[in-house]
């Protein structure tokens, strides 16, 4: 499984909107890495992160995606061992849950494609 | 501002099955302050139906459009060269809105994306209270600046009711007794000889019991 890494100056930057703009544009799952809460440069980014995450996540439970599919962690900059920790274990928790259900509908369709154009 | 809750996306997407090309239509007016119908719930609300529907194997093409007002004219005409290129248009507008936009584009179904509240204000952040329920015939000036009609829940005017225990309205344990506050604060700003000012009656003709109603200035025409 490959991983996209998208650098913001700050989590709160991260709109609802952006965290399913990643799932229409193929993502299986979109973690959030923000900085220690009490620890926001913007006082509060991470936090309001945290609420938008959870409510994307109630977005994806309601149109059946999941709402595993998204999660939010808090890390130091100087924790790149968490980091490496955190992302395989979100990466695994992906992997059980399997291709969202946009990526199956969007397999579905090339392999309908593909069996008409063998037919002609 | 004119509040309103999103509706569920479940009901939604019932209501725009049947189409593939739609317009989600924001308004930057009081649905952009309450957090149910701005810029930002366009995208959310678009990127949800599309997730949604192509999920299920029927893409939607959606137009993410949003108007500085959908209750001035002015404001819709801009949609008109492409409005028609769509089968339907779902507004998240209030309703005053989504009906202005349903009779400027009359051969365009309108769908509504929200549930219209009411007139009322933010009392923190998340939380909306009713205020003004335009009955058309303001006594904020005799009643220390506390609706009778919309805080009172029967929208009595001459006192509270047998119903108010402790200052707490019957109607629920969360509803504070409209006149009580009333009467605390005439007595607070020393006014409360304003009680006994109150009209012997309200003329409800200028409310909604004359059906819809019309305001026509004569001065602005």
């Amino acid at each position: 499984m490959s991983i996209s890494i998208v650098l913001l100056p700050c989590t709160g930057r991260i709109e609802e909107a952006v965290l399913l703009r990643a799932f229409e544009k193929g993502a299986d799952g979109v973690m959030v890495i923000g900085c220690l809460e009490g620890d926001c440069h913007y006082v509060n980014g991470n936090i309001r992160a945290r609420a938008r995450v959870g409510r994307v996540a109630g977005i994806l439970e309601t149109i059946g995606f999941g709402p595993e599919r998204v999660r939010m962690y808090n890390l130091s900059a100087g924790e790149g061992a968490a980091f490496a920790r955190f992302t395989g274990e979100f990466v695994d928790q992906v992997q059980t849950l399997g291709p969202s259900p946009i990526n199956l509908a969007r397999g579905q369709q090339n392999q309908e494609s593909t069996e008409e154009v063998a037919a002609t | 501002m004119i509040t309103g809750t999103p509706k569920p996306i479940e009901e939604i997407l019932e209501m725009i099955e049947p189409y593939e090309k739609i317009i989600v239509a924001g308004c930057f007016g009081c649905v952009t302050v309450c957090r149910v119908g701005g810029e930002k719930e366009v995208q959310v609300l678009a990127s949800t139906l599309r997730l949604a529907r192509e999920a299920g194997g029927r893409p939607l093409e959606i137009r993410e459009v949003c108007l500085e007002r959908q209750c001035d004219p002015e404001y819709l005409d801009p949609m008109r060269p492409y409005v028609e290129d769509y089968q339907a248009v779902l507004s998240i507008a209030c309703g005053a809105g989504i009906q202005f936009m349903a009779e400027k584009f009359a051969r365009t179904p309108l769908l509504p994306g929200i549930n219209t509240g009411f007139l009322g204000v933010t009392e923190r952040q998340g939380e909306w209270a009713e205020r003004c329920q335009g009955c058309g015939d303001c006594v904020l000036h005799l009643t220390g600046g506390i609706c009778p009609v919309t805080r009172c829940a029967k929208s009595l005017f001459h006192g509270p009711c047998g119903g108010s225990v402790g200052g707490i309205c019957e109607v629920s344990r969360d509803v504070p007794c409209g006149w009580q506050l009333i009467i605390d604060r005439l007595k607070a700003l020393d006014q409360l000889e304003n009680y006994g000012k109150l009209k012997p009656y309200k003329g409800w003709s200028s409310a909604r019991d004359g059906g819809p109603r019309r305001i026509i200035r004569e001065d602005m025409i």
